[in-house]
Parts: structure tokens; sequence; C-alpha cells
């Protein structure tokens, strides 16, 4: 990075650290911090779309529908989060890969699952095995949104559905009255005041999400987390700039950015509340129908 | 940039041209090894097995990508296709020879040192010992009736013998020797125990083509002499060699 930093086994002090801390391997460091705010400004809408559209079918009058809103808020607040990290993930990607082998390769007659090995042919593998590295790792990085999506999606629905269900039944009956339909009922009545019940619960959320983001790490995505422990561990002389163990710098450090995050999501959460409130005659009070 | 990774991902979920001939292939390692294999301040892959990789990959005419992967699910990942080869300094043993095939070794069989606080009194066969996880020397400790800690690096074995938490660490000669060496007098070496059959690659037991092809390299290597210049210049001259 500095002209100075040619030979850093001969610098010392301030010299040395700035050096140190522009590596390249930092600079990757840095740009993780980046991968964890994409991963929040994807997965937060995301979950948000998972989560209007399992509160609608958990109210649908079509019972299968409506079994399978149920269901899928049911089975996902119902199995560890880790699991379902864990799991979705590598289902979904054997599954891909599985259907494409059988679509580009019908001439492959040897079964997939062969003792202990996952074998697909060259043309089904995703990414394709000579990708660049930067392919391979926006795919694990979509499996990982996708899990958190189906993850905090279900608890979006659910915060979503209790919100619905807490707009004053006399102002859907007021609409009814005036004859509007349905749909218009929940778009012009429903929908804009219940902003206010479903916000606490959804800023919940949204701080369980900001922390759960170090499970990307779990899923072999390079995150805060993973470069802060390979970069803060023991370095011989076999790196250019050896240093003692300091992990826990680099783990104060993130303690810092995340209470800084979730600070900062709060001050915005308030303000929202402030907005969504505004012509609500019970606001404020009737957060506790949504937490 | 992500954005565009992202869309580029999405279109290669949908499309994805056959292109593959077989030959690019990707080497999964764990990246925390040193000098086997690690990160280097340039975020690159780097140690012996990145040189001799890069050789063998020359001499079996393929091109080869380099995967980081953590040490504890290095081999369902392979398994599972997210790459085609360990290189991470995995000793050959029978248990892993169950679930995944190895080449010959490119390292001789060494050994595996007890490392501890210098001038503490360290029981071997009583005492806390600490080994990464799934590790020949893992075994080995549980096996000798030590109590047993197991931590998902090699960085907190060492970290672990430093504040108290165990009494010794036992791993391989050659990562343990520049550790102790850099400790200033802290750490010192309190034994030593032969382990494993050599560190081999690790390779699917469906792919036997690329098995065949990386043997058929290494055999090479070691036939003219580059392979024992390679040790020497990573784990010192008095190195075991071949």
């Amino acid at each position: 990075m500095f002209g100075f930093c040619a030979d850093p086994a001969s610098l010392e002090g301030s010299r040395w650290l700035a050096c140190y801390l522009t590596t390249p391997k930092h600079m990757a460091f840095y740009v993780s911090f980046g991968t964890v705010l994409l991963l929040l400004a994807l997965a937060a809408p995301l979950a948000l779309a998972f989560g209007f559209a399992g509160a609608f079918a958990k109210r649908a009058g079509f019972a299968p529908v409506r079994w399978l809103g149920t269901g899928y808020v049911a089975m996902v607040r119902g199995v560890p989060d880790i699991v379902f990290f864990l799991f979705v993930p590598i289902a979904m990607d054997q599954g891909l890969e599985w259907m494409r082998h059988k679509i580009l390769c019908p001439e492959v007659t040897e079964p997939i699952r062969r003792g202990n090995d996952f074998v697909v042919c060259q043309a089904a593998k995703l990414p394709l095995g000579e990708a660049p590295q930067w392919v391979h790792d926006a795919y694990g990085f979509t499996l990982a949104l996708i899990a958190y999506a189906v993850v905090f999606g279900a608890f979006a629905a659910n915060v979503l559905d209790g919100a619905l269900r807490a707009v004053p039944k006399g102002q859907i009956e007021a609409g009814a009255a005036i004859g509007l339909s349905p749909g218009r009922i929940t778009r012009r009545i429903v929908l804009p005041q219940m902003w206010v019940y479903a916000l606490p619960g959804l800023s919940n959320l949204w701080m369980i999400l900001i922390k759960a983001t170090p499970l990307l790490f779990l899923l072999g995505v390079e995150d805060v987390v993973y470069w802060a422990r390979e970069l803060g561990g023991l370095k011989t002389q076999a790196y250019d700039y050896p240093h003692p163990d300091w992990r826990a710098w680099y783990f104060a450090g993130l303690l810092v950015f995340y209470l800084f995050l979730t600070w900062i999501s709060q001050a915005g959460f308030d303000r929202l509340i402030v907005r969504v409130s505004r012509g609500m005659p019970n606001a404020g009070a009737g957060s506790g129908a949504a937490a | 940039m992500k954005t565009l990774a992202m869309i580029a991902a999405t279109a290669a979920l949908i499309a994805g041209p056959a292109l593959a001939d077989g030959h690019a292939i990707r080497m999964g390692t764990e990246g925390a090894y040193p000098p086997y294999n690690f990160i280097n301040d340039n975020g690159e892959v780097d140690g012996f097995e990145r040189e001799l990789g890069d050789e063998l990959c020359k001499r079996a005419e393929m091109q080869c990508t380099w995967v980081i992967n953590a040490w504890d699910s290095i081999i369902p990942n392979l398994v599972s296709g997210n790459y085609d080869t360990i290189i991470a300094g995995m000793s050959i043993t029978a248990e892993r020879d169950e679930v995944i095939d190895f080449t010959q070794n490119y390292i001789p069989p060494t050994e595996s040192f007890y490392v501890g606080l210098a001038g503490a009194e360290v029981d071997l066969e009583g005492g806390v010992i600490t080994a990464q996880v799934n590790t020949i020397q893992a075994s080995h400790i549980a096996a000798s009736g030590a109590t047993l800690l197991e931590f998902a690096t090699p960085d907190e074995t060492i970290a672990a013998v430093k504040n108290g938490e165990a009494d010794a660490v036992l791993a391989d000669d050659d990562f343990l020797k520049p550790v102790v060496e850099e400790s200033g007098g802290e750490l010192a070496i309190i034994g030593s125990v032969p382990l494993g059959g050599g560190v081999g690659m690790g390779i699917r037991e469906s792919d036997g083509e690329l098995k065949t092809k990386m043997d058929a390299a290494i055999a090479s290597m070691k036939a003219d002499g580059t392979l024992n210049t390679m040790i020497k210049k990573w784990f010192g001259d008095d190195a075991l060699v071949f």
C-alpha cells in the first residue's frame, strides 16, 4: 500500500502497523464487513417477502394454502436455527446439482451417490469447476442468503400475522360498509395500519438477524468472524508480519462493529415507529400485540 | 460488484454452459497450518503444499484453483464435491482411508511433538493434552489415557497451552518447531511420538482417474529429486526426505 512497506522485516512502530493494517489480507477483512452489510441489506427484504407470503398463506381461505403457511411457520420455528442453516444450503446445492445432472448428463448411467461420494457430471456442477473463485463465493453467499430468508421469514410471518389481526375490526367493517372489495380493504385499510403493530416485533427480528450474521462463517462464507480469527491468530516468521496471538483485539473490534450496528438500527426504528404512528389513535399502545 | 456477482451466480444456476473438460480441478486446503499451508499477507494460499500442488498440477497438465475450507468439514465437503482434492497436511490413516482415497505420501512419516510451557512438569499420559479436532494426534491422545482437549484450529491449541488451559499440545513437528523457536523461551518440546503413515493427498473414492494422475505426478517428483528439494526448502535441511 505505502512505498515503505516493501521490506516488512525492517519496519518498526507505527510504520509497521500502518503496513500491517493495509496488507491485501486486511483489505479482505475490511471488505468482509461489506459482505455482512450486503447480507443484511438483502436478507431483510427477502425475509419480509417470505413473511408476507407466510402470513397471507396462514390467513388464506383455501385450506391447502393455509396448511402450507401454518406448516412453514411451525416447522421453521420448531427447529434450531443452526440446523436449518446447515440443512438449507446443503439440500439446495445437492438438489440443484442432482436436477442438473439428470437434465444435462442423461448419458451417465452410474449412480450419483456412490458410497460416501456425491458425484454429478462436470457439466452439472454448481458452480462449474473452472468458474472463477468469485462465482463460487457468490454462489455460497446466495445459498446462505436464502437460508436466512427462509428462517427469518417464518418469524416475520408470525409477527405480520399478529399485526394483521391486531387492526381493529371496526376499521374493516367500516370499509365493507362503504362497499370496498376485500382486496381493497386489505390494501387501503389493513396494510397501512398494521405497521404500527408489526414494527416492534420486526425490529426485534432485525436485531436477531444482525446478531445471526456470524453464522455465515459456519456456512463457509469468509465473513468478519473468519477473518478476525485468521488474522488474529499467532503468526510465525512464515508470515511477513509475525505477531503473537491478537485474537482478543480483533474480536473486540467486531464487538464494537456489532454494537454500533445495533445501536444505529435502534435509533432508526425509533424514528420509523414515530412515522408509522402518525394519525393512529392508539399509537404506541398497540405494540404489545405484536411483540 | 457483489450485486454483479450475485446476478452472475444466478445466471450460472439457470444456464451453466457445459464447458468442463475435466482438466480444471479445485484443491481444498485449510490455510491455517504453516509451513504446510497458510494464507499469506497477500491473502493467497502459500506454503509447502501450495508450491507442491502447483507443481503437481503442472505435471498432471491440469488447471488448479485453491479453495479454503475449515479443517473439521474438509472431508465431508470433498465427498460432496465442493472441491476435488484435500492437500492440507493430512496424514494417511486407516480410518480416513475408509471414507476417502489417498495418493502415495508426499511427506514421509514424521514425528509429532508434545509442546508445553518451558520448565513445567507434564504428565503426558494423565494430564490435559490438546490437539486439533479430527487429527491423528487427537486420536493418539484419546488412546493414551490423557484428557483430550480439542480445538477447531491449530492456533487455538497453542493458545490453550500458553494460557494454562492445557498442559501440552500434540501436533506435527514441522508445525510446532517454528512456534517453539519463536516463543522466546516460553514453550519447550517435552516429548515426541511417531504417528501416521505420512502425508498424502485426499481424493474421492469414485475419482480413480484423478488419483492415478496425481500418483504419477508425485512419483515423478520423487524420482527426479524435486520433492526432496521442496521439503528441505520449507521444513529445513534436517527434515526427513525420501
